[in-house]
């Protein structure tokens, strides 16, 4: 097996800090999103339903454009924050961007497993007991589903690794600079002689991603032994 | 406690409207399921909204549709007993037991944490895990933690109907006592008529989503004594046993209940049918029957196709029940004397 070169180092450091930073950005959103859906009633429910699992069922490439469009430079957002001097298009930014939109409906659908199973009259006994809102949230709902909020943000990370046509578009493939290691191995099975390359990075892959599963295992054991 | 009620709620093909006001420490809300109890429950908490009316609580209003009024759950304090335990899983029995005490304001603490462990007899069960608690354990601490936060009313939706007969006897008295303790009011409610005599002194009756009667429980049971198809039944409290070879005896009024039922416990709550008694003119010479009593005839009271005779025997009291041709042959009326003739087998223990 070749050894990795330093640009396959710099590919396997982003895919890590991309993924890793999609979901921690994306966490907050993803429980209020379940919370929302699954516990409140408010105009609109179902439109917000169909946005939100949008990018679970377009093809990652459509998602891309439409964040281009949206984020370039004559995109309303991308005029905004370049008016504000930060520069997304073609940064690792990007990259996050569209990892956390097409993995946020897989992390959004995991927590509402979880919460939707969760016995409406332990919610109703806790506000009954002296508990806001928001204190159920936190001392009732989300302890309740760790589980689930675990088995989402692991096949989250686990997509936001593997994200490819939605980071191709919004960030380019540059070397050092957005790209990860999907557009390495893009790169490498394009360019003649790149298969064995493209082969160690395939296998660097396998073996991040189970490692993520391992670990999503051994935290949910924990947790379901602990309750 | 003073409550008034006048609240209107639409569930799909249901409706519930009420109209209700009460006053008195122990209330109970009889009515078969689906007659709207557990929704006047909800509504009462804050735990769903009515579609329009007004609940006043001891003079503060917590909901009114036309004042814009509607006091959130957690500041209404009124805590509710489910008919399932509804502990956290994720929290130890202490912490159960803390959870509302801890969001308790200062002002309102009023009940001492060691104190209420002794009563509900909870110090075993504090170690132990809350998904290793029996079903009547998991009921113990749940009334303990509504208890902690310090309502001003407790509300019991059939705390007792997932529990077996003989637990639903024992969590009892914990029910009673620690609202006679603590002071604390509360609103029973059931569909078991035996259970109502047992926790409430006043009982408002609910069907098809209306309060259909307001009335006590003795006086529900007495009227529903000609429909029910184990008539009035007589529930005694007998203690100091005596063993009478297989048979126990209980001293009651005058004289005492011979009984099969019997324990060796000091004290049981005994149910009998008011079909169970025999009632003759004349002593008579000899019966099977191991209790004949002389009694008094008290009153009379109809109930349905069926005539209620309340009969005493010293301090005792009992309810036995004839069809209207018997009142006449045997001369029924209050003042009478008559022979009271039960088996012993007809006692049947309650818990």
């Amino acid at each position: 097996m070749p050894s990795l070169t330093p640009s396959d180092y710099d590919a396997i450091r982003l895919s890590l800090k991309v993924a890793l930073t999609a979901l921690v950005v994306s966490l907050p959103f993803g429980i209020a999103a379940a919370y929302l859906l699954s516990f409140r009633e408010f105009r609109g429910k179902a439109l917000y339903e169909v946005i939100f699992n949008l990018p679970l069922t377009l093809p990652p490439v459509v998602i891309g454009y439409l964040l281009l469009l949206l984020l370039g430079r004559k995109g309303w957002l991308g005029q905004l924050l370049e008016s504000a001097g930060i520069q997304v298009i073609f940064t690792w930014k990007a990259a996050v961007i569209a990892s956390a939109v097409v993995g946020f409906p897989l992390l959004v659908r995991s927590i509402r497993i979880g919460m939707e199973t969760i016995d409406q009259q332990l919610i109703q006994a806790a506000r009954s007991l002296g508990a806001s809102r928001f204190d159920t949230l936190c001392t009732v709902i989300l302890p309740l589903s760790a589980r689930s909020i675990l088995a989402g943000s692991s096949l989250m990370f686990a997509r936001s690794l593997g994200e490819f046509g939605a980071t191709i578009i919004v960030a380019g493939n540059i070397p050092g600079v957005t790209q990860t290691i999907p557009l390495a191995i893009y790169d490498y099975v394009s360019s003649p002689g790149g298969e064995p390359l493209a082969l160690s990075l395939c296998l660097i892959s396998v073996f991040i991603t189970v490692v993520v599963l391992f670990l999503h295992e051994g935290l949910s054991g924990k947790l379901a032994r602990r309750s | 406690m003073e409550l008034t009620m006048k609240v209107e709620k639409r569930l799909g093909a249901f409706s519930l409207h009420a109209d209700l006001a009460i006053s008195g420490e122990r209330v109970g809300i009889f009515g078969t399921s689906g007659s709207g109890k557990s929704t006047l429950v909800t509504l009462l908490a804050g735990l769903q909204h009515p579609d329009r009316g007004e609940i006043v609580l001891d003079g503060e209003c917590l909901y009114s549709s036309s004042k814009r009024i509607d006091v959130s759950p957690q500041r209404r304090r009124i805590a509710v007993v489910f008919q399932q335990p509804c502990l956290f899983p994720h929290l130890s029995v202490k912490n159960n037991l803390l959870y509302g005490a801890r969001r308790c304001k200062p002002e309102h603490r009023k009940i001492d944490y060691h104190h209420l462990i002794e009563v509900l007899g909870l110090g075993d069960l504090l170690i132990r895990g809350v998904n290793n608690l029996s079903g009547g354990e998991k009921q113990r601490v749940a009334l303990g933690r509504a208890v902690l936060a310090n309502p001003r009313l407790l509300l019991m939706d059939e705390p007792l109907s997932a529990l077996d007969d003989r637990l639903r006897f024992q969590i009892i008295p914990y029910l009673k006592s620690v609202s006679e303790q603590f002071g604390i009011p509360y609103l029973f409610i059931s569909h078991s008529l035996v259970e109502m005599r047992l926790m409430a002194e006043q009982v408002l009756v609910v069907a098809g989503g209306k309060v259909v009667e307001q009335t006590d429980a003795e006086e529900l049971a007495r009227s529903r004594m000609g429909i029910s198809p184990v008539g009035y039944i007589n529930l005694l409290r007998l203690a100091n046993p005596r063993r009478v070879g297989h048979l126990y005896a209980y001293p009651w009024g005058d004289g005492e209940f011979v009984l099969s039922a019997g324990n060796d416990q000091p004290e049981a709550l005994f149910e009998l049918s008011s079909k169970d008694i025999i009632l003759f003119k004349k002593h008579p010479e000899a019966t099977s029957a191991r209790n004949l009593l002389k009694c008094t005839v008290l009153s009379t009271f109809g109930s349905g196709s069926r005539v209620g005779i309340v009969l005493s025997c010293g301090e005792g009291r009992l309810v036995a029940e004839v069809v209207e041709p018997a009142i006449d042959e045997l001369g029924l009326t209050a003042g009478s004397e008559v022979y009271a003739a039960i088996k012993a087998s007809a006692f049947r223990r309650m818990g």
